[in-house]
C-alpha cells in the first residue's frame, strides 16, 4: 500500500512496462481541487477476463511471484480512489494496449498526499529497456491559466546517455526538479 | 534552481563526460541496483536512491552505475540494495533509509568495508531460479 500518489502513479508505469509498452503516455493535469491522469500505452493488453481479474485482490497471474496467492497493485489503487470520492476507469484491449482515466479528489481528505513527482519522472525514466515515454504534466490555475511542461524520455536520453551511469542520472534529476520547481514558483 | 533548458543539460553533460572519457573505466564500474518494486517504493526505496546520488555528488564519485530493479524477494528487508564494487563481494543490504545509503557509499564503496547489521544472506526461494 502506497502512501503518496506519486508512488501508486509508479507501479501503473511499471505495469506499463513490464507489459511491453514501446510508447508510454502519461498526462497529469492538476487543477484547484483534483487531480486528473491519464496513462496510455501500447503494451500487451489484457482480455476481457483478464482485466476483471486484474481488479480481484485475491486473483494473480503467477508470472512473476510464482507461490504468491494474492494481489496485483490495481485493487489497493480502486481502493484508494473509492474511498477518496475519486473515478477510475481502465480500458484494455489484448495486443493493442491499455488506457486508465483516474481521478483524484484533493479536496477530499482521504485522498493521499501528491508526493514527490520529480522522483517518480526520474524512476519512471530510468528503468530499464527501449520504451518511449512522454509525460505532460499541467496546472490549471483558477482563471483557467495553464502552465506546464513536457518530458520525452527519448529526447533527453540523446542529451545524457545511458541513464544509469550515476554522473547522467544526477544531471535529470536536477533537470526534472528545476522544471517542477519553475512551475510551482510562477 | 532556475529553470534548466536543455541546451543548458546539454552543455553540462558534454563537459561532465569530457573529463569521464580521460579515465579507462572498462570492468571498474561500481553498481548499485535498488530495489523499486511495490514494497522497495512503499519501505523508502526513493529516499535511499535520492541519498545515494547526494552522496556520489558530494563525494564526487565517478564510474558509478545506478539501476533500479524490482522486488529482490526480501521484502521483509525493504529498502533493499545490492552493491558490486570490484574487488569486493556483492552483497544485499538490507533496511537502507538515507543515512545507511550515505554510509555504504562512504564506508562501502570509498573505504571497501561492509557495512555491518545490514548484510543479508540470500534472496527469498521464490526469486532464486
Amino acid at each position: 500500500m502506497h502512501y503518496s500518489l506519486s508512488d501508486m502513479i509508479l507501479d501503473l508505469i511499471q505495469n506499463s512496462i513490464e507489459a511491453d509498452a514501446q510508447r508510454i503516455h502519461l498526462d497529469l493535469i492538476r487543477k484547484a481541487d483534483e487531480l486528473i491522469v491519464r496513462l496510455t500505452d501500447d503494451g500487451c493488453g489484457m482480455t476481457k477476463g483478464q482485466l476483471e481479474r486484474s481488479k480481484d485482490p485475491f486473483h494473480s497471474d503467477g508470472i512473476k511471484h510464482k507461490h504468491r496467492k494474492v494481489g496485483l497493485g490495481i485493487p489497493f489503487l480502486i481502493q484508494t480512489i473509492e474511498q477518496a470520492d475519486g473515478s477510475f476507469e481502465i480500458q484494455s484491449e489484448k495486443d493493442k494496449g491499455t488506457t486508465l482515466n483516474i481521478r483524484f479528489n484533493l479536496g477530499n481528505m482521504d485522498t493521499p498526499p501528491e508526493g514527490d513527482w520529480p522522483g517518480l519522472f526520474l524512476q519512471s525514466f530510468c528503468f530499464e529497456g527501449n520504451y518511449e515515454l512522454i509525460i505532460n504534466r499541467t496546472i490549471i490555475r483558477e482563471q483557467g491559466e495553464e502552465a506546464g511542461y513536457t518530458l520525452q524520455r527519448s529526447e533527453l536520453q540523446d542529451i545524457l546517455g545511458n541513464f544509469n551511469e550515476s554522473g547522467a542520472m544526477i544531471l535529470l534529476r536536477d533537470y526534472l526538479r528545476s522544471q517542477e520547481e519553475e512551475l510551482l514558483d510562477a | 534552481m532556475a529553470k534548466m533548458t536543455l541546451e543548458e543539460l546539454r552543455k553540462l553533460r558534454s563537459s561532465q563526460k569530457s573529463e569521464m572519457e580521460r579515465r579507462d573505466v572498462d570492468g571498474k564500474e561500481t553498481h548499485i541496483i535498488v530495489g523499486m518494486g511495490t514494497c522497495g517504493i512503499a519501505a523508502g526505496a526513493k529516499m535511499a536512491l535520492d541519498s545515494f546520488l547526494d552522496a556520489i555528488k558530494a563525494n564526487d564519485l565517478k564510474d558509478v552505475v545506478v539501476k533500479q530493479t524490482g522486488c529482490m524477494g526480501l521484502c521483509y528487508s525493504e529498502p533493499t540494495v545490492e552493491v558490486k564494487v570490484p574487488g569486493m563481494p556483492d552483497v544485499i543490504y538490507g533496511n537502507v533509509d538515507a543515512a545507511v545509503a550515505k554510509e555504504i557509499v562512504e564506508k562501502h564503496i570509498i573505504h571497501k568495508k561492509m557495512v555491518e547489521n545490514h548484510i543479508q544472506d540470500k534472496p527469498a526461494g521464490d526469486i532464486i531460479k
